[in-house]
């Protein structure tokens, strides 16, 4: 009988290093990196040297000096004394706060266009058409420059709201007062305010706080509430009618708090040269959300298009053969299949949408671009610090976005078996 | 039966009664109306929003068009023309502006004399991207070829080209045009010349400069051929050679040569620069620099390699994660510190750096799509085959991935295009916002918005649109499975 011993490997030689299959991947990868280390230091040197050159160190004390400029519209208290530490915050928070307004009214947008886009309607499938061919094959820039112009060219200045018979009159009952400068929108006020809970120079109003845990555990007693609906239909094959005790369990505490605390609207009213009592929103921040709105809505209503047409008719006919009921049918059968196509692309125009908001800088909007690396970094000539800063910091944002995309991935993948 | 019944009854009717027209309501325009329109009481309400719609837009913009004016010196001309023609309170465009500074917008400051030169680059772009684009359809390609060439030599004439440039311009195009069409081969070889001729029409200056950098590559791909049977050490080697070249032998060779046979067109500096001449200057250049950096980006990214992976995941990552304007401001601030002190280079060719880098970004991971589509039989296949690497990457991956991630690759680059408007926040002319501020603060065109933004806004739409059309019509034609 003859056995197979097996090949036997030859011993290492150095030229194995580039004819050998299985060790050139390891020369391969050592060479790029060492040549990328060399490019790196390279750079970092040169960079090291230009600044010494001009005299400058790479610091970041300038954070904590005095910031000496305004921002106009601001979440948190700052004036001109506070640090560019603080006038940055104010910044982020302010790209913050259009990104999270331009994606809620984008995703409303987008999904009404793209459903109306499918619509048997002849007239409005072509006007959907029209509006999202035209807004997506224009550049950004353009839709801020025209909403800006819109704003400043066609409002009234805040004084033709004035007397008897003003040549403008507020929208929306009387409670919003768009002008040239600012778009006055009513406040919320309370007959009896709990107080605040103060938080260094920050306060968060206990209304607030009692709303959000009202709703918090509203949600929470949705969850088991749906747990034990199923509870009962695996049992008795029946499921309990839940939907007005959800309704109720949100409904219900939020108007009693609102009627304890006397929540109402304070619209806005002029007084002297401007609009007072209510909020006065920079017509910047307002530009910029509308565009970035229109904008986005154009891409997001194709991709809902694209979601609702990758589900196949099948899909709800089987539904209906299974006896689901339409309502039912959408819940469990089709919104599933078509969230899966959807929720992917649609986060990453919410990833786009936050970086385009540094568009601000074409409106004067003060969002991070705008403090960080617009007015500090020309104050305290700082471009390097401010630049690196700045960066880290969209990255920051864009990571924590993308991973709550992987997440939901995760979660909706087709389990295949 | 019918025909017992025939024989029994006594009389029949013998032909045929010619069909009746269908009721009024269920052919035709009412029918469509009645079926597209009002077939339910949410569709006549939708139809009734609808039309509201279009009534509030046309009520808004629809008087202000028609009263446009066209031939007018001023503002305050056209605004005086409207009143006396239309009578007191009408608003009109004045599209006047336009007539007037349509040359800014196009060509920003390049001086008005070489107008022909960006256009004849722009046209000669057709001939360099026909045989790639259009290789399978005769028809389309002749089309293209032939439009190109005519439009180019017309607009070159309209715009005062001197006689001797436009004979020339008629022989290189006929001749370059005859090749594509005779030659498909050395066509493609014509089409890599095209960057550097482009660079050399569009900033002018001495030929032996731009023809000097292409020999750079011409010997590193010679050097690479050469010594093809010692692989990747082949194309390390040729990669030194080309950057020995450039960096010692190209200047002064090209000096030299310049010296005996001046070749030179009157130089033309990157802040002559603006308009669409800029945006598509850009967009071109970062297009066609992208997209095989990024087939590189998303093959490293898929690379068994664990370190080169890592590292394109780093890069890619980064760049999508931060906004495009802050990588443009990188290259206007920073990117002089990253460099040996003194060195200084054009602002434009540092925009192209960092827009080809953002869009390489972008494209990867497209690609990177594509790749991850393709059924894992073809990787097995190519390595059945004993294909190595590269030439499986070449002959079988990529054809199919890049085919299916046209759309996907289109959508970057209009993306890409449309993002050139931002480099305004560097200092640079862009057709949209850069030119428009500069004509409105002219004195005669004070307080013109809306018709440079129509302007400029129509001319993005019909170039991104055209592109988007385009990709479907690819996909159409490469479509060879699922028929």
């Amino acid at each position: 009988m003859v056995t197979y011993t097996g090949a036997v490997d030859p011993p290492f030689r150095l030229s194995m290093l580039i004819y050998d299959r299985r060790y050139r991947s390891l020369t391969l990868q050592a060479i790029v990196f060492i040549l990328v280390m060399l490019a790196a230091s390279w750079i970092i040197d040169n960079t090291l040297k230009n600044l010494a050159d001009l005299g400058k160190t790479l610091s970041f004390d300038f954070l904590f000096r005095r910031a000496g400029y305004d921002i106009p519209q601001q979440l948190i208290p700052y004036n001109s004394d506070d640090t560019h530490l603080r006038a940055a915050v104010v910044g982020l928070l302010n790209t913050l706060l259009v990104s999270v307004l331009g994606c809620i009214a984008a995703t409303v947008l987008g999904v009404v266009a793209g459903v109306l886009r499918l619509s048997s309607n002849w007239l409005i499938a072509r006007l959907m058409t029209v509006y999202v061919e035209v807004f997506r094959n224009i550049p950004l820039l353009l839709w801020i420059l025209v909403c800006l112009a819109l704003f400043t060219e066609i409002m009234p200045p805040p004084n033709a709201y004035r007397g008897e018979n003003p040549a403008a009159g507020m929208i929306l009952f009387d409670m919003v007062a768009p002008t040239n400068r600012y778009t006055a929108i009513p406040s919320i006020g309370m007959t009896n305010p709990p107080g605040t809970l103060a938080l260094g120079r920050e306060g968060i109003s206990w209304a607030f706080i009692a709303f959000a845990v009202v709703i918090a555990a509203a949600l929470a007693g949705r969850r088991l509430l749906r747990s034990w609906a199923r509870r009962v239909q695996d049992q008795t094959g029946k499921r309990p009618t839940t939907w007005w005790i959800s309704l109720a369990m949100f409904a219900l505490p939020v108007l009693l708090l609102t009627w304890y605390f006397g929540l109402h609207l304070i619209p806005p009213v002029l007084r002297g040269f401007n609009f007072a009592d209510g909020i006065n929103l920079d017509n910047a921040l307002v530009v910029l959300w509308l565009a970035l709105t229109l904008y986005t809505g154009a891409f997001i209503a194709e991709i809902v298009r694209a979601g609702i047409l990758a589900v196949s008719r099948g899909q709800s006919e089987a539904a209906f053969a299974l006896g689901l009921r339409p309502r039912r049918t959408m819940s469990l059968v089709i919104l599933p299949q078509a969230l899966r196509v959807i929720v992917p692309p649609l986060i990453s125009q919410y990833l786009n949408l936050t970086k385009n908001s540094s568009l601000a800088i074409a409106v004067g909007y003060m969002d991070l671009r705008g403090t960080l690396g617009g007015t500090t970094l020309n104050q305290t000539g700082r471009e390097m610090e401010a630049m690196v800063l700045m960066m880290a910091v969209y990255l920051a944002l864009s990571l924590i976005i993308s991973a709550g995309m992987n997440i939901f991935n995760v979660r909706v993948r087709l389990k295949e078996r | 039966m019918s025909d017992t019944h025939s024989e029994t009854v006594a009389f029949m009717r013998e032909t045929m009664l010619p069909p009746q027209p269908p009721p009024l309501a269920q052919s035709g325009a009412i029918r469509w109306l009645r079926e597209n329109l009002f077939s339910g009481p949410l569709n006549i309400a939708l139809t009734l929003v609808g039309l509201g719609i279009v009534w509030l837009l046309v009520g808004a913009v629809g008087p202000w068009l028609t009263h446009s004016v066209w031939n007018a010196g001023s503002m305050a001309e056209c605004r005086q023309i409207v009143a006396e023609t239309w009578g007191q309170g009408a608003t009109g465009a004045c599209f006047a502006l336009v007539k007037h500074r349509w040359n800014q917008f196009l060509f920003g400051f390049y001086p008005q004399a070489l107008y022909w030169r960006p256009v004849l680059a722009f046209g000669l772009l057709f001939l360099a991207l026909a045989p790639l684009l259009f290789s399978e359809s005769a028809r389309a390609r002749r089309v293209v070829l032939g439009l190109a060439l005519v439009l180019t030599l017309v607009v070159s004439a309209v715009l005062d080209a001197p006689g001797p440039a436009l004979a020339g311009m008629a022989v290189a195009m006929l001749g370059w045009a005859a090749l594509v069409e005779a030659r498909p081969r050395p066509a493609l070889l014509a089409s890599l010349v095209y960057p550097f001729a482009a660079a050399w029409l569009l900033w002018g200056g001495s030929l032996w400069t731009e023809a000097m950098a292409l020999a750079g590559f011409a010997m590193g791909f010679v050097v690479w051929r050469g010594l093809a049977r010692f692989g990747l050490f082949a194309f390390a080697l040729a990669v030194v050679a080309a950057a020995a070249w450039w960096l010692l032998l190209a200047g002064p060779l090209a000096a030299a040569l310049a010296g005996v046979l001046p070749l030179r067109l009157q130089p033309v500096s990157s802040d002559q620069f603006g308009g669409f001449v800029l945006s598509i200057t850009i967009g071109v250049a970062g297009i066609a620099l992208s997209l095989p950096l990024g087939v590189i980006l998303a093959l490293a990214r898929r690379s068994d390699l664990p370190v080169i992976k890592v590292l394109a995941v780093m890069f890619i990552e980064f760049i999508r994660g931060v906004p495009l304007i802050t990588l443009l401001f990188v290259a206007s601030l920073l990117l002089n510190y990253f460099l040996p002190p003194g060195t200084n280079f054009d602002v434009i060719l540092r925009v192209i750096i960092m827009v080809t880098l953002f869009a390489a970004a972008y494209m990867a991971e497209v690609i990177r799509g594509g790749l991850a589509g393709l059924p894992k039989g073809q990787y097995e296949a190519a390595d059945a085959l004993g294909l190595d690497y590269w030439k499986a990457q070449r002959l079988i991956i990529l054809p199919q991935a890049l085919k299916i991630s046209i759309p996907g690759i289109v959508s970057t680059f209009i993306g890409m295009f449309k993002d050139t408007t931002l480099v305004v926040f560097v200092g640079l002319y862009d057709p949209l916002k850069a030119m428009s501020d500069t004509i409105r603060a002219s004195f005669e065109w004070k307080g013109a918005y809306w018709e440079p933004y129509i302007f400029v806004g129509a001319i993005f739409f019909v170039l991104c649109f055209g592109m988007s059309r385009y990709s479907m019509y690819l996909e159409r034609r490469l479509k060879h499975d699922h028929r």
